[in-house]
């Protein structure tokens, strides 16, 4: 057993585990903080990648970000109804039909592609590699993404604006 | 681990993801359930690209990662306007264009 096996084995298990704890339990702020949890674990697995740039903006913006907006969106619409939020699930069963039939096809695609193969040696710094790539290559949609980043600031505080 | 152990992570998180949105009634539940298959998707993009040897993915899904981020701010948003509107969040009561 070498350590990325027994790290693999346990990420594995706590992101399976957050991630039913985030469609299974009845309380919605518990919800959140499984996905917490789940996000924090993937960041984990990112690691075991090798890509710790990643990892890294994964917990800034999922874990920091994502996290707290969905927190604050919880507590802004209890307080306007002044009760907590009904969090129950309806048709587990064809859920259950959908996700598992899903997995199943998944999996056997996953076994038929032969992708046993082990993984090639590391060959210079990833996020160097990442950084380089960013500026020239894939400049474009770089800046791209700021234009959305700035149109979703502005609809998100526009949508969520104090009434008149 | 060989590639396929983060394949089938990744397909069995994104199945978990796919059940919670076809079962939650709350949009912020099945915000969160989305939430879970694009993470599922990010896994299998950054374990690609690692396999592969190439930074391309990781490129992918930082955008990815930021176009999500932008995605989940406007839809709260929208679940608090629909709040003031329509005092629920149950996505089967957001009917108005039933006719």
């Amino acid at each position: 057993m070498t350590p990325e096996v027994v790290g693999f084995w346990v990420l594995a298990i706590t992101l399976v585990g957050s991630a039913l704890g985030v469609v299974l339990t009845k309380n919605l702020f518990h919800s959140v903080l499984w996905l917490a949890l789940g996000l924090i674990s993937t960041a984990g697995v990112f690691l075991l990648l090798d890509a710790e740039f990643l990892a890294a903006v994964q917990v800034l913006l999922y874990a920091g970000g994502v996290i707290t907006v969905v927190v604050f969106a919880i507590v802004v619409t209890e307080k306007l109804v002044g009760e907590k939020i009904s969090h129950t699930s309806t048709r587990l069963a064809g859920g259950i039909i959908v996700a598992a039939g899903l997995f199943g096809m998944l999996a056997s695609i996953i076994q038929r592609a032969g992708l046993d193969k082990p993984r090639p040696e590391m060959t210079g710094d990833a996020t160097a590699a990442i950084g380089m790539s960013l500026l020239t290559k894939f400049v474009l949609p770089f800046e791209l993404l700021g234009v959305l980043l700035l149109a979703g600031l502005i609809a998100a505080s526009y949508f969520a604006r104090p009434e008149e | 681990m060989p590639l396929s152990a983060y394949l089938t992570l990744s397909a069995i998180l994104f199945s978990i993801g796919l059940f919670g949105v076809i079962t939650r009634r709350n949009t912020v539940g099945i915000l969160l359930g989305v939430e879970l298959m694009l993470n599922a998707v990010n896994i299998n993009l950054v374990a690609f690209s690692r396999f592969h040897g190439t930074e391309v993915g990781m490129v992918f899904s930082l955008f990815a990662i930021c176009i999500t981020v932008a995605e989940v701010a406007i839809g709260l948003s929208l679940v608090i306007l629909l709040f003031r509107m329509r005092r629920t969040a149950i996505a089967d009561q957001i009917d108005w264009l039933k006719g």
